[in-house]
């Protein structure tokens, strides 16, 4: 039984080996300090921390990360300690957020050493802070107890250190900055460390750690002296720590927010508190990792877009139905069909169907404007798969260590509201090929482009999503081969050839198409045989076991009969196996084909270069207007990701 | 503090402080058929059925049972089907969950009903009961025992509706004949 903690709450554990797992979504450092008998820390050499990370019964990471796992032995500490406190802090000059308002709450596990949860706690309500008290360990008679502290601190770890009546805070806390931006300089190497991979990469970690940090640290010095922590050392110091206007700051309570309790009995106004709608916070749907939890977050907020709208759009069409027959009503009395009185009643099913869709609308603006301020919150604190392409988390992009669960596709939207858009993430590894659309079919806004516009439109969506999925799998997991017969999409495709990313050039001309689809029908025959036999270890040792993404553009082109039931067989076979498909076509263009290849467009998930209102909910089956996840116009960011995913392939030898 | 209700009889859903209920689960619960010593698994299970129908000035809207768990604006959940029952007397065997507050507002009555899916009449089935319960507490608010149905595969047992800017529940109790809610519109209809 996991116990969950809200603020100040406290719980009994009834081990003390224990571990504490940290989730936190950006990299953060965490330590712990430990107290005497009224909580006071007697000098530094009680602060574990990136620096010095073990004590008696105590090891923290050296480095920050998103992920962390502390292991405690109160068995261990010291008698003369009375409180363990764990503390969570962002690393100060290494151009992370700058306050915890800025990202999704952090999430901490007291766990046993076999894994089960003892207690957990969600830290929310942190805003201008860049320091908390996360859980407090303490003796209680003789037996220890961990209560959710969530104390932040605007003043970074100086004031927090400070408050807890350690001498000499402010050096301790720059000692740790230090450490700290060392440690982060030294991960941006292009063969990252797997310092989150688990308990064992820890230790390993911690044991070859030292050396290399000393080296980053001093390359690092001159440029990156780490924020100074205020002099004073104490709470009232930290102006500089407040972050600018323009930081991008999140706002959890949105402004047009009312008190959903009725006013009119004052008295319990102080009580309404949690009848409130509660505040948005990223990542508080449910699962294992961050990640996990804003997956689940954002498909929440999706079916509660498609439900609320079903809601509304429900209550309007009633409000009609029934204006009508009462209109049909007063015609059909030959008594009332003329005169004052049929158009009092007229006007009276007016009246009623304006106040129906009046209060449908209230309801809508409602539900929609909590919706935004979620969406909001939550699209600050997604992962680089998830996010869009001018999000900041792509400015920081480095190689992953694993594959994300989802993708970002694209956005949708319903009319009622345009501008709150729902991220549309797809699983990962797909489950279905990608039929990028270049043809002018309904439901597009495709009507002011031409159709050789299009068709660049087209290429340039399937290189951004190809690229995103090149930068959100691991280095060498995913290959990406092109076919283009006719080269003419060279333009579009010179950010992945420049860049290294793809491994070998478009294939172009019938013969280039016969040789790739040969090679990976060839691939998906052995995997399936391998698989089906359970002799995976067998496969021959020049078979690429990455997964495999097959560009196809310009279709039919270049293709003979024999192709097009490889390329069938690749759609329908392929994605099991690891290989899928990103068709750029014009169903138009492969008409003479007649409905043999129907099968494949519906094997393959369309989606548009331009907004389009094609896909449909699970749930209540609206028409969602998609868009695609485009670079911004004049952004940098995809040749920069596309240029660090060259060097990560080329640090690997790929 | 439960009250026990009988045919006809409407609560205000009303809290005594003022506050209106925002959530409520109407719960059934039955006991299942006892077991066949030999070839126990011959033995003839009773399925009985909840089921919610949303009107809007008494034209069905919305309908949430055991194939659509969900209604489309998602503020009456069920929580899937039992085939066999429970104890009874014991908790729920099939919950429909009602969150009052975003019920669409042209929805103004919302009728639950029990059907037995098996076949079985109200006389065969131990210790069948429905219960409202208010579902922020946990605490019933009223239960209503499906015994003396006789003759009859299903029951329209309580609507939900609209009473000034509330809700209030009123016990219909009509017993009925029918598999599925379907065979029961009419019935609904002329009881609301």
């Amino acid at each position: 039984m996991t116990a969950e903690l809200t603020r100040g709450q406290n719980h009994p554990l009834s081990e003390t080996r224990l571990e504490i797992r940290v989730s936190a979504g950006t990299p953060v450092v965490a330590g712990a300090t430990l107290g005497d008998a009224d909580g006071k820390v007697a000098d530094a050499a009680w602060v574990a921390h990136p620096a010095s990370p073990q004590l008696p019964g105590l090891e923290v990471s050296r480095q920050a990360a998103a992920d962390h796992r502390l292991a405690v032995d109160l068995d261990a500490v010291p008698d003369a300690v009375h409180r363990v406190n764990v503390l969570l802090a962002l690393p100060a000059g290494v151009g992370g957020p700058a306050r915890f308002g800025d990202m999704a709450a952090p999430f901490l596990a007291v766990t046993s050493l076999e894994g089960a949860e003892v207690a957990s706690y969600t830290i929310t309500d942190l805003d201008a802070e860049s320091a908390v008290v996360a859980l407090e360990l303490y003796r209680r008679q003789g037996a220890w107890k961990v209560r959710a502290v969530g104390q932040g601190y605007a003043g970074g770890l100086a004031a927090m250190l400070a408050d807890q009546g350690l001498p000499g805070a402010a050096e301790t806390a720059k000692a740790i900055d230090e450490a700290v931006a060392g440690g982060m300089a030294r991960a941006i190497a292009p063969p990252p460390s797997r310092q989150s991979q688990g308990e064992g990469a820890v230790r390993r970690a911690a044991q070859t750690g030292g050396n290399a940090m000393d080296a980053g640290l001093a390359a690092v010095r001159p440029d990156h002296d780490p924020q100074p922590a205020p002099g004073d050392g104490l709470a009232g110091g930290p102006a500089a720590q407040q972050p600018p206007a323009t930081g991008g700051p999140v706002s959890y309570q949105h402004p047009r927010r009312r008190t959903s309790t009725p006013p009119e009995p004052a008295p319990a106004a102080p009580q309404a508190e949690p009848g409130q709608p509660a505040r948005p916070v990223a990542g508080d749907a449910s699962g294992w990792t961050m990640n996990e939890r804003l997956y689940n977050q954002v498909w929440g907020m999706f079916e509660d877009l498609a439900r609320t709208t079903a809601a509304y759009r429900s209550a309007v069409d009633f409000a009609e139905s029934r204006l009508e027959q009462e209109l049909d009503r007063v015609l059909s009395d030959p008594r009332t069909r003329v005169g004052p009185a049929a158009d009092a009643a007229r006007q009276e099913a007016r009246a009623k169907q304006d106040a129906l869709v009046e209060q449908a609308r209230a309801a809508l603006d409602r539900d929609l404007a909590q919706l935004a301020a979620e969406s909001e919150v939550v699209e600050h604190a997604l992962p680089p798969a998830f996010a869009r392409w001018d999000s900041p988390v792509w400015q920081g992009y480095q190689a992953p260590l694993e594959t994300p669960m989802a993708l970002r596709l694209g956005d949708l939207r319903l009319p009622e509201r345009t501008n709150l858009r729902i991220p549309m993430l797809v699983r990962l590894p797909l489950e279905r090929g990608l039929w990028i659309d270049s043809g002018r079919s309904d439901g597009t806004d495709a009507g002011l482009v031409d159709s050789a516009e299009l068709r660049r439109l087209a290429m340039d969506t399937a290189v951004a999503h190809a690229a995103r999925l090149l930068a959100v799998y691991p280095v060498g997991d995913l290959t990406v081969h092109v076919i283009d017969p006719a080269g003419s999409a060279g333009a579009a495709l010179a950010p992945l050839l420049q860049s290294g990313a793809l491994k070998e050039p478009p294939a172009a001309g019938a013969q280039g198409v016969t040789a790739l689809l040969a090679q990976l029908t060839r691939r998906v025959d052995l995997v399936q045989m391998a698989v089906r036999s359970g002799a995976v270890d067998s496969l021959p040792p020049d078979l690429d076991v990455a997964e495999q993404l097959l560009i196809v553009n310009d279709f039919p082109h270049g293709f003979d009969d024999r192709a097009v039931t490889q390329l069938r067989y690749l759609a329908d076979e392929g994605p099991a196996v690891g290989v899928h498909l990103m068709m750029v076509a014009d169903r138009e263009d492969s008409r003479v084909y007649g409905p043999v290849l129907d099968p494949l467009w519906r094997a393959l998930l369309r989606i548009t270069p331009v907004p389009s209102d094609h896909l449909a909910d699970p749930w209540v089956g609206h028409a969602w207007t998609y868009e695609p996840s485009l670079v911004p116009a004049g952004s940098e960011v995809l040749r920069q990701v596309l240029w660090q995913v060259g060097q990560a392939r080329r640090a690997y030898g790929l | 503090m439960t009250v026990n209700l009988s045919k006809g009889q409407g609560i205000s859903l009303q809290k005594a402080d003022g506050g209106t209920l925002t959530a409520v689960r109407m719960g059934l619960g039955w006991q299942a058929a006892p077991r066949r010593g030999l070839f126990g698994s011959r033995t003839r299970e009773i399925d009985l059925d909840a089921s919610a129908l949303l009107f809007a000035d008494k034209q069905p809207v919305d309908v949430v049972f055991f194939q659509k768990l969900v209604s489309d604006d998602g503020s009456v959940r069920h929580t899937g089907d039992n085939r066999v029952g429970g104890a009874g007397q014991g908790g729920d065997d099939e919950a429909i969950l009602v969150d009052l507050q975003r019920v669409p507002v042209h929805i103004n009555e919302i009728a639950f009903t029990v059907n037995s899916f098996t076949g079985q009449t109200f006389g065969e089935v131990q210790n069948a009961f429905c219960r409202l319960v208010d579902e922020t507490t946990g605490q019933e608010l009223a239960r209503y025992t499906l015994d003396g149905g006789g003759q009859y595969t299903a029951q329209i047992m309580a609507k939900v509706h609209r009473s000034g800017n509330g809700w209030a529940m009123t016990a219909i109790g009509t017993p009925a004949n029918g598999r599925t809610f379907q065979d029961l519109v009419p019935a609904v209809q002329a009881s609301l």
